[in-house]
């Protein structure tokens, strides 16, 4: 398998004109002539379904959910990045790549991060003119506030809810042409397999979630923007139906998977509070612009928080990282917070949590102003756990939130199978070893309303792409693939839920492969998923037939994609034997107990590529060329 | 922790053209710090292992802001808490041995799926029709050049904050969605991006409300009580000025 990455020649800031300027077009009268698929309609799938459809394209959209409107893109609250320097604060695309390289631990593509900074500032105009309502100054100008890692205000908002703003206006869009005839909209339905012919992506199975019929679509593309495989870990800040297996089942038909051990922990979530939990809850980073996190100095000090006098509070991040304090990035934030609770300085009930303390702020700006900028955050956080947080600080704790890694793409966002494109938070694209907040949906609407549009066109140019049906015998292969297993999955009678393995699983990889992660845990970790693998399909238990809607069989086929994903991600962590962002190895860390890189060995992005059942995967390595930035140890003291 | 048990009447139906009926299940243990579909989650895992389906519920963010979960709890859609999804309702607002009774979202334009789940999709049909600026991607000017007021900002996204989940129409006597529809007719009539096609978007968005057979706004104010984003009935009042203003003053058809 080769990694061409297809980074254009030229000065970093020319690449992406050049791009466009040397790429081939298709003719508006000719774009009419392609099919292609898009599965997902979170912000990534959403807004390319609709720049394509607007371009001339035909093109089928795929989702889960009963609506297009729903999907997990919608949950983002705190907002989204761009380079406008609206605030006069020093900011610039230069600065904004810069952030997004060095926040990312120095382990993504120079061009690609560049480019998205370009685009970055499309976006928002898009987004205004689609007429999503941001937060606006008295003046009318729109408001920024800041998130972590970075010392500008260049974060868009919508309240607490920019993603739902944000897809809202991509979901429209896409409605418009679903009018035009354009885009031909499948929801409620999972995608189940990738059909490849002569090399070539080229259709996907599907099954119908209502009617559980198996079905098959044959396209001249298929585009993956499934979003992330958070949920392998169970409990997540993601939405129940996230899932790896349309990306899992590409990986089975060839397309590389790179870095899939980068998995973020977000330092601000509500904390586990019983084992009936079905999911964590985050608060936003937003918070950290007002809130203030501390632990009590004493260990085991038990006290509530308001009889903590101010002498006794350790505001940790204030005094370790003076020059970003509570904004420190995510991987800085969470490794702290669990790291004061290893200490036994953790406070509530379990012990593994932190305050989120906003009485400092709230008595600098009054409540009505505190309220206004993150009331829903306090409202949600008030009907979760029965506490307000103006009374009394939030308590957190880091939980899983996104995934880094993802299919391998080029710098065309195509995968290592041609004609797969991948966009999204599927994708490994920008954010090397941590994202920094509020740019996964930049990179989402980057890939989709800008970069896939310019792209595509180039592989349709390129290629020879004969006419074929889904009557050709791979698509008969992977319907029977389909069918074989959701039978088996059927048949076998057991007496365990999916629920049940599900959890088993999560809590593996939340010990051994989460926020700290070392040779001996992992080894250990690794040696137990066979056995997982086999309980699984011999003690699985699925009620109901597969003729129908069945939401325990749907979760069924997704922990048995988890699961054997579990191997690549473990195998992945091993490998990399330095710390890099949120991947943290115990054994690789600065006196500071900061995450100390090994650039000369480890500069690369791993990208896994599949050699069948029972056999360990190959690992290909793309190694990455800094000809703009100096790499340094990261630091936000 | 507070332990409490309830006694579960839950609508079952296997499919859309099936005889539904109620069923009577007892909750066994229940922490009032669980959510509602932590509850259905825990009756659902005992189910499955004692060979009966489990119950079919919508559901997906757990955070209330994808729209997708909802059912009717003892008459009132998303249940008793003011301003909250079903994921978002936790069982501390409930007591030990009450009884509850979990419905679907009814409705004609509605139609039911499987047990609690019911078929949307009206409702992006009517987005279809014009729940929409008709700019293309790219072009677009720079995002300050025009100056939108904070108060309109804000106001436009009162009503934009709509997530889509059917309380509305569920709630409504007449099965009205004119709560839904206002809400995007109210976002997009209070912008100025949204001015170009005011007419257009509410003649097309109100006659497809029309033709998929939801029924018409006679002001019981169900619909806002139910609505548990808050949108305000106000949005109605402002749908029917934009309808008439288009029907009596545009030259759109
Ligand atoms: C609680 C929360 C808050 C966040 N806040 C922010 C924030 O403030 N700023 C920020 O930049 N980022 C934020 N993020 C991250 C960001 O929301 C996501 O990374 C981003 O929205 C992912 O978008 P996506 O389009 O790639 O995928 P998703 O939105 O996950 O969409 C995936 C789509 O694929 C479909 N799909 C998945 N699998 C299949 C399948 N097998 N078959 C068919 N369809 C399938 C789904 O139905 C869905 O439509 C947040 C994330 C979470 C969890
Ligand atoms: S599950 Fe998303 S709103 Fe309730």
């Amino acid at each position: 398998m080769q990694l061409n990455h297809r980074i254009p020649s030229g000065p970093l800031t020319e690449k992406w004109d050049r791009f466009r300027f040397e790429t081939k077009l298709i003719n508006p009268a000719n774009k009419r002539k392609f099919e292609i698929i898009v599965v997902g309609a979170g912000l990534a799938g959403a807004s390319a379904s609709a720049t394509l459809g607007e371009l001339g394209y035909n093109v089928n959209t795929f989702c889960i959910q009963d609506s297009p409107r729903r999907g997990h893109s919608i949950a983002a609250q705190g907002g989204i990045n761009a380079a406008k320097n609206y605030q006069n604060d020093g900011d610039s695309i230069w600065r904004l790549f810069y952030d997004t390289i060095k926040g990312g631990d120095f382990r993504a593509r120079e061009a690609n991060v560049y480019r998205l900074a370009q685009i970055s500032n499309q976006i928002i105009d898009q987004c205004v003119a689609q007429g999503v309502p941001f937060a606006r100054e008295y003046g009318g100008l729109l408001a920024n506030r800041s998130f972590g890692g970075a010392q500008v205000s260049r974060t868009f908002y919508a309240r607490g809810q920019t993603g739902q703003q944000l897809l809202l206006g991509a979901y429209s869009a896409m409605m418009r042409q679903v009018k035009a005839g354009k885009v031909t909209l499948h929801p409620r339905s999972e995608m189940m397999d990738l059909v490849v012919i002569n090399g070539q992506a080229r259709g996907i199975v599907t099954r119908n979630l209502i009617t559980g019929a198996i079905e098959s679509y044959a396209a001249d593309a298929v585009v993956l923007a499934t979003g992330g495989y958070g949920n392998a870990y169970y409990l997540s800040t993601n939405a129940m139906a996230s899932n790896v297996t349309a990306t899992w089942r590409a990986y089975k038909r060839g397309a590389a998977f790179a870095n899939p051990c980068f998995v973020q922990i977000h330092p601000t979530c509500i904390p586990v509070h019983g084992t009936y939990q079905s999911k964590l809850t985050l608060m936003s980073e937003s918070l950290r612009n007002d809130g203030r996190v501390w632990v009590p100095t004493r260990t085991g000090d038990k006290r509530p928080p308001a009889e903590i006098p101010e002498a006794e509070r350790d505001y940790y991040l204030e005094k370790k990282y003076p020059s970003f304090g509570n904004l420190v990035p995510r991987d800085v934030a969470s490794r702290n917070a669990k790291e004061q609770c290893d200490q036994g300085k953790g406070v509530g009930d379990t012990g593994l949590a932190v305050y989120l303390d906003f009485s400092e702020a709230i008595n600098r700006l009054g409540e009505v102003a505190i309220r206004r900028k993150y009331g829903n955050l306090f409202d949600m956080y008030e009907k979760i756990t029965g506490q307000d947080p103006v009374k009394e600080p939030m308590t957190i704790y880091p939980a899983v939130h996104y995934t880094m890694g993802g299919l391998w793409v080029d710098y065309h966002l195509m995968s290592t199978v041609p004609g797969l494109f991948v966009l999204g938070e599927a994708n490994f694209s920008d954010h090397g070893a941590n994202r920094l907040g509020a740019s996964a949906l930049m990179q989402g609407l980057a890939d989709g309303y800008f970069v896939l549009p310019a792209t595509i066109s180039s592989h349709f140019a390129e290629s020879s792409l004969p006419p074929i049906t889904t009557s050709h015998p791979a698509f008969t292969e992977a319907m029977d693939t389909t069918k074989g297993r959701i039978q088996r999955l059927l048949s076998i009678n057991g007496k365990r839920t999916p629920d049940d393995f599900h959890r088993e699983l999560g809590l593996l990889l939340w010990d051994y492969c989460g926020m700290a992660r070392n040779e001996a845990g992992l080894k250990l970790a690794l040696g137990r998923l066979p056995d997982l693998k086999e309980k699984f399909w011999q003690d699985l238990k699925v009620t109901g037939s597969g003729a129908d809607l069945n939401q325990t069989l749907e979760r069924a086929g997704r922990v048995a994609d988890f699961i054997e994903f579990a191997e690549i991600m473990i195998l992945d962590a091993l490998s990399r034997q330095e710390s890099c962002g949120c991947h943290f190895r115990e054994e690789s860390q600065t006196g500071e107990h900061e995450a100390k890189r090994m650039d000369d060995k480890y500069s690369y992005v791993s990208a896994w590529q599949y050699q069948g059942e029972g056999q360990t995967p190959k690992l290909h390595k793309e190694h990455l060329v800094f000809e703009n930035i100096q790499l340094s140890q990261r630091s936000y003291t | 922790m507070t332990i409490i048990h309830l006694t579960l009447k839950i609508w079952r139906q296997t499919g859309p053209e099936s005889k539904g009926s109620f069923k009577t299940y007892e909750s066994g243990p229940i922490t009032t710090a669980m959510s509602f579909l932590e509850m259905l989650d825990v009756l659902n895992e005992r189910l499955i292992l004692s060979g009966e389906e489990p119950v079919a519920f919508d559901h997906d963010c757990r955070e209330g802001i994808c729209g997708m979960c909802g059912s009717v709890i003892n008459g009132t859609p998303h249940g008793p808490e003011k301003k909250t999804t079903l994921c978002q309702l936790h069982m501390r607002h409930f007591q030990d041995g009450d009884t509850l009774v979990i419905e679907p979202f009814r409705s004609r334009a509605f139609k039911l799926v499987k047990d609690l789940i019911v078929d949307r999709s009206a409702f992006d049909a009517i987005i279809a029709e014009g729940g929409y600026v008709s700019v293309n991607t790219g072009g677009t000017p720079d995002a300050n050049a025009i100056p939108i007021p904070t108060f309109t900002a804000e106001q436009a996204l009162d009503a934009a904050e709509c997530i889509g989940c059917g309380a509305c129409v569920a709630a409504c006597p007449n099965a009205s969605a004119m709560l839904f529809v206002g809400a995007k007719i109210s976002h997009l009539a209070l912008l100025p991006q949204g001015q170009p096609e005011r007419s257009k978007r509410a003649l097309a968005m109100v006659k497809k409300m029309d033709e998929l057979g939801f029924g018409n706004c006679g002001n019981e104010k169900y619909c806002e009580k139910a609505c548990p984003k808050g949108i305000s009935i106000s949005n109605i009042a402002r749908l029917n000025r934009e309808f008439m203003r288009a029907a009596f003053c545009s030259v759109e058809e």
